[in-house]
């Protein structure tokens, strides 16, 4: 933890420190090792759902144990590990690259990170009160109302709603960073792609966490309340949740997308060493592809029976979504021919996504023609495809970028002889899991089955596939015990820029000083960083004076309100528990005094402080 | 035979999906279809298939011609031409993929009214023209419960879990839900479609040729999902008739002082029929057992067999988490024999012959 | 957030917006709302998809008190008029008269809420409860979430008003009262919609 160690201004415990702070880099750290630990969780999980169905008819583990994994595999993968990894790695670069000292409102982004961990947290509660959510993580209602499935899914209902908060307020902080807190010079058409995914998965998050925020009250209210939404004998409509639920989902799928795309689109350029191929092109291929992910949501329920003419615009609205989608493939492809490349493990997971995504995204093709998916729907097929997307598209970027930005995180590189066996293994179980998944689907294995039967031809490939599962968890084992390896034997990094790279926060020193940039740089060009070192005189331009700098005090507040929120979480959860109802109000009432309360406190005035110009200028000694 | 006349049978990736239909069993695997609907779904999956190999040899072309080509030698600090972008390249693979998809959509248009075809009584009844009801036409009513199929004949029956139908013809199914959402999926014969409670949407199917096609519920119903299957037995029209025609036939009661008589006796004793109706008599709240003894499975899934039957009814919780069944644990030797014996008894296909 | 502002010569036009603090605040305010009317835009779809779905109880137009309900209109109207003056005050660094154009707007705005739980109190006892069919379930929770966001908003500006009662227009106040009118007002326009939506529809027999 270089990074936290080099530049505490006041003397603090550990512990305290990491409760209270507001530094970018010190939350992404934090977003990192929670997202981990759900990510461990959710493997785990998904590594019992393939030996369960490694044989036909198996009893290892039951109907009701399957569903709530599978519910709570899919749940925290999406929300819990994915959302928060590619966060960490937002946190971390998306400051840096624009030049900035932290983000707009730091504040907020501990107080998101905070909320979303403790909402996290009251997901997983679930299994020591009656069991995980068990309606899939669609929670397709009237399954997941009040009569058919337990305690989980209010679990579910608060649990998201609570972290979905703390999701939706970090998204709105790098909005505002983004477009309030670039450095001069730093146009919008300058911005490393990474900052451009980040911002347009933002907005979608702002967009598309509030419906599903809305639903997940409809759900809430059904279950705590008797609300009548969904039940049909009060007049209630089964399919209003899947719209809800979808107008949510489908962005959401590009919500995690986009900033594994900006990732690829960092590592390949940085690692080709050849700028962006069709910078503008990918820019709006991104917007495109933003805009176009609120109008395909039907796809999801082509099987629902909503009439041909609504299937026949969903289908065709879907496959629009090919183009801008291939444009970003062939620019990639692009940016690598004709380069110099270093096949590195970043590089690996990098341009191995390429090929990997086109998979994904053909089948995303053959899934669009509606009529056909009458056959692919809720089947396997559909588990090969979004496999193929979310892992071949989002876990390769966050490895790829795991390995690119660890230098600069925390001062040492991970061993890359480990690190190309963890890719290899990692891509090859990959294909080997997911590959033949495909064929399973059409060989008739729908989805979420926690068993098959013998003789209908599915046991061969089951096995394949549970092998395969098999190889990718000794992949991630053996990532674990690089990062753990690396820490005890690998060099410190003192160089600014051991990858030679193009974007800003490679011209910063390694530790990072915690107000990342002494003097605010000028941007002159497009990949500034590259420009200086071939144009100029490899150093940025600063753009100011070197002065004192302004720094915002951490505080413990945002860890409170995170508490209190979790409080009342469990307390509404409670309302159906077998507890008397004066424990159930206490219990929610003081949740939502502590919430309440540290806002009521933090409208007191924070001026923050300053570091004064010649401790900056000792430092900068230092780490210079 | 109509079956695999796809004129694309010859092709190389048609080769590899027929290798590949062979791995899957017969009469469940979509890859080798029995009807119209799932003949049409196959052919469109070849065609995008074919489609999509285009995109794919372009892009791993490209892709390993880039990784061998341009990887950077040792020692080579070159910095290689910055370029820009190129706007015939953009264009390029934008109107391409276009053209592509293009030919991906008419068919997709197409079929979703190829599949939304509504039997003829109900597309004309809305201009008021009754007598356009054609006699011979079979809408199946479907509604899906928590772990079992019940399938309401025009004919006014009911079959629980097994659905007969005649060959050479389509016909219809009308799904709706009793409890959850739940999804009528047959893959030989033909796409899926959800069962909505509250909402009623129509599916037709054809098979071709006589025989037991595998159904599954495809829509995730609580804990026992996976052991929602059903069957739908084709039969030649002839057959088909007779078969309707012994569904509503009276029913004979065993006759006396036989087993199966005194199996009857526990039927209506324990209270089975309570719930489980015998040639329409009993409530509706399991599947109807009127032809029980024709079935291929017992509660959909398990192997048709007495040890089996009789588990099942001790502790049907213990075989099919959370279904609706009540276990009958304590039920004598002497009752269960008899029990089993009567429900043995439950031929409509014996009638036939 | 370092950057200074001279203040000798008195406050800059756009308080609120002169410091970067204060324009970030401002934004994201923004981008908060956007994300707030598209949850409301949700739960009014689910009140369109349901409005008719009585399930045999009574239906809106069999209870609603129209005139108290544009009485309520116009008191939340009205606090939104008395929230922009305090606004401009705000912008001429009057705060006297911004703090009490805010209180004049917070109690504007308990008297709606009073109104509202006399109106819930009165269709309770029709007959309409919250579980008594889909129609109702959604209308209670479509208006009462505007209720609770009316709260939020009283509250919010409450610790506002005591928090700085004799601090004056600062620059690190300013932006705060900015975002909380920006609420209110917020809060003034989906109203409108739920009396065009729920009430006037149902008033007219669509």
């Amino acid at each position: 933890m270089a990074t936290a160690a080099a530049t505490q201004t006041k003397n603090k415990s550990v512990l305290w420190d990491w409760l209270t702070t507001v530094d970018h880099k010190k939350l992404a750290v934090l977003y990192l090792i929670a997202g981990t630990l759900f990510f461990v969780k959710a493997g785990v999980m998904a590594v019992l759902i393939r030996i369960q169905l490694m044989t036909a008819e198996n009893d290892l583990i039951s109907g009701q144990v399957f569903n709530e994994l599978i519910t709570m595999h899919g749940t925290i993968m999406l929300f819990l590990a994915a959302t928060p990894l590619l966060f960490g790695f937002m946190n971390f670069a998306i400051p840096l690259q624009i030049g900035a000292r932290d983000v707009a409102l730091p504040f907020i982004n501990a107080l998101g990170f905070w909320i979303f961990f403790f909402g996290g947290l009251l997901l997983s509660m679930s299994w020591f009160f009656g069991g995980g959510a068990d309606a899939g993580w669609t929670a397709y209602v009237p399954l997941s109302t009040r009569e058919f499935t337990g305690s989980g899914m209010d679990f579910y209902a608060l649990g998201l709603q609570v972290s979905g908060f703390g999701t939706l307020i970090s998204g709105i902080n790098f909005i505002v960073t983004i477009i309030n807190m670039r450095a001069p010079g730093m146009t919008m058409m300058r911005m490393p792609l990474f900052c451009w995914t980040g911002l347009i998965m933002s907005i979608l998050i702002v967009v598309a966490f509030t419906p599903l925020a809305a639903g997940l009250a409809l759900l809430m209210l059904d279950r705590l309340f008797m609300g009548q939404f969904f039940i049909p004998d009060y007049g209630g409509n089964a399919i209003l949740w899947a719209h809800i639920f979808w107008i949510f989902g489908h962005p959401e799928v590009y919500i995690l997308i986009m900033p594994a795309f900006g990732i690829i689109s960092e590592v390949v350029p940085a690692f080709s060493r050849k700028r962006l191929f069709g910078y503008s092109a990918m820019v709006f291929a991104v917007i495109l592809i933003a805009f176009l992910s609120f109008m395909v949501w039907v796809h999801h329920m082509f099987t629902i029976g909503i009439g041909p003419i609504t299937n026949s615009v969903f289908a065709l609205a879907t496959m629009t979504i090919a183009v801008p989608t291939g444009i970003k493939i062939f620019n990639w492809l692009f940016t690598m021919w004709g380069g110099k490349i270093t096949f590195n493990t970043a590089m690996l997971c990098a341009s191995s996504f390429v090929p990997t995504f086109v998979l994904g995204g053909i089948t995303g093709v053959m899934l669009s023609m509606a009529p056909v998916d009458y056959l692919y729907h809720d089947t396997y097929f559909v588990v090969a495809h979004f496999h193929y997307v979310i892992i071949g598209g989002i876990v390769f970027g966050l490895i790829a970028g795991l390995h690119y930005w660890y230098p600069k995180m925390f001062g040492h590189m991970l061993n890359e002889t480990l690190g190309k066996i963890t890719f290899w293994l990692l891509y090859i179980g990959f294909h080997l899991t997911f590959f033949i998944q495909h064929i399973l689907g059409l060989i008739g294995m729908q989805r979420r089955i926690y068993t098959y039967m013998s003789g209908q031809g599915l046991e061969t490939m089951n096995m394949v596939s549970t092998i395969g599962s098999f190889v990718m968890s000794a992949a991630i084992i053996l990532l674990v015990v690089n990062i753990v390896y690396s820490a005890f034997t690998s060099e410190r990094i003192t160089v600014r820029d051991p990858w030679d790279a193009r974007t800003l926060e490679w011209s910063t020193p390694t530790p990072i000083p915690e107000y990342n940039f002494a003097q605010i740089p000028q941007v002159r060009s497009l990949d500034p960083w590259f420009y200086e070192k071939v144009h100029g005189d490899g150093k940025m331009k600063p753009s100011e004076p070197l002065k004192d700098i302004h720094m915002p005090n951490g505080s413990i507040l945002p860890f409170l309100m995170a508490l209190g929120l979790f409080i009342w979480g469990f307390g509404m959860v409670m309302i159906n528990m077998d507890v008397p109802t004066v424990v159930t109000g206490i219990v929610i009432a003081v949740g939502f005094i502590m919430t309440f309360g540290t806002m009521v406190l933090h409208s007191k005035e924070d001026h923050g402080y300053y570091i004064p110009l010649e401790r900056v200028k000792k430092i900068e000694k230092e780490v210079g | 035979m109509t079956k695999r006349k796809s004129v694309l049978r010859f092709l190389p990736l048609t080769a590899m999906l027929l290798f590949l239909a062979g791995c899957g069993e017969d009469r469940l695997t979509a890859l080798d279809p029995y009807g119209p609907a799932a003949q049409w779904i196959y052919d469109n999956m070849i065609l995008s298939l074919y489609v999509m190999a285009l995109v794919v040899i372009a892009v791993f072309t490209l892709f390993f011609i880039a990784v061998v080509k341009f990887r950077r030698k040792p020692g080579d600090d070159e910095i290689p031409k910055q370029v820009e972008g190129s706007k015939a390249l953009e264009v390029t693979w934008t109107v391409i993929p276009i053209l592509l998809l293009i030919i991906l959509a008419v068919p997709t248009v197409q079929g979703t009214y190829f599949f939304a075809e509504e039997p003829p009584s109900v597309g004309a009844s809305g201009e008021g023209e009754e007598e356009d009801v054609q006699p011979e036409e079979i809408i199946i009513d479907v509604t899906a419960h928590q772990y079992w199929w019940q399938f309401d004949y025009p004919e006014g029956f009911t079959a629980g879990n097994e659905v007969y139908i005649p060959t050479g013809e389509k016909v219809w199914f009308n799904l709706t839900a009793g409890d959850v959402m739940h999804s009528f999926w047959v893959p030989a014969l033909g796409g899926k479609l959800d069962n909505v409670p509250g909402i009623e949407s129509m599916v037709w199917l054809q098979a071709d040729e006589p025989g037991v096609y595998y159904g599954k519920c495809a829509e995730l119903c609580g804990p026992s999902h996976a052991l929602m299957e059903f069957k739908v037995v084709a039969l030649e029209q002839d057959e088909y008739d007779e078969w309707v025609a012994a569904m509503q036939e009276e029913e004979v009661l065993p006759e006396e002082n036989t087993i199966e008589a005194d199996g009857r006796q526990v039927f209506e004793n324990q209270g089975c029929i309570g719930c489980h109706a015998v040639e329409g008599q009993g409530g509706a709240q399991g599947p109807t057992l009127t032809n029980f003894a024709d079935r291929e499975r017992i509660a959909g899934v398990f192997e048709f067999n007495d040890e089996t039957l009789e588990s099942w009814i001790r502790n049907p919780e213990e075989m099919k988490q959370d279904n609706n069944m009540p276990s009958y644990e304590s039920l004598s030797d002497e009752d269960m024999e008899a029990l089993i014996a009567y429900l043995n008894s439950l031929s409509v296909e014996e009638k036939m012959n | 957030m370092a950057d200074h502002v001279d203040v000798s010569q008195g406050l800059p036009a756009e308080p609120h917006r002169a410091t970067l603090e204060g324009k970030n605040k401002f934004l994201a305010m923004w981008c908060f709302l956007t994300g707030e009317t598209i949850m409301f835009a949700t739960f009014f779809g689910t009140f369109l998809g349901l409005r008719h779905q009585t399930a045999g109880g009574p239906a809106l137009a069999d209870l609603v008190a129209l005139p108290l309900v544009f009485f309520m209109t116009m008191l939340l109207l009205t606090s939104s008029l008395t929230s922009v003056l305090g606004i401009l005050a705000m912008k001429k660094n009057n705060f006297k008269a911004m703090r009490n154009y805010f209180v004049i707007t917070v109690l504007l705005g308990f008297g709606f809420i009073g109104c509202e739980i006399y109106e819930f109190y009165h269709y309770y006892h029709a007959g309409l409860g919250y579980t008594t069919s889909a129609f109702a379930s959604s209308f209670y929770t479509l208006v009462g979430l505007h209720g609770f966001h009316v709260l939020f908003g009283l509250g919010w500006i409450i610790t506002l008003l005591s928090r700085y009662w004799n601090a004056g227009v600062t620059l690190t106040n300013a932006h705060k009262f900015y975002a909380a009118s920006l609420y209110w007002h917020f809060i003034d326009v989906i109203w409108v919609f739920i009396f065009t939506v729920v009430y006037l529809l149902a008033a007219g027999g669509a």
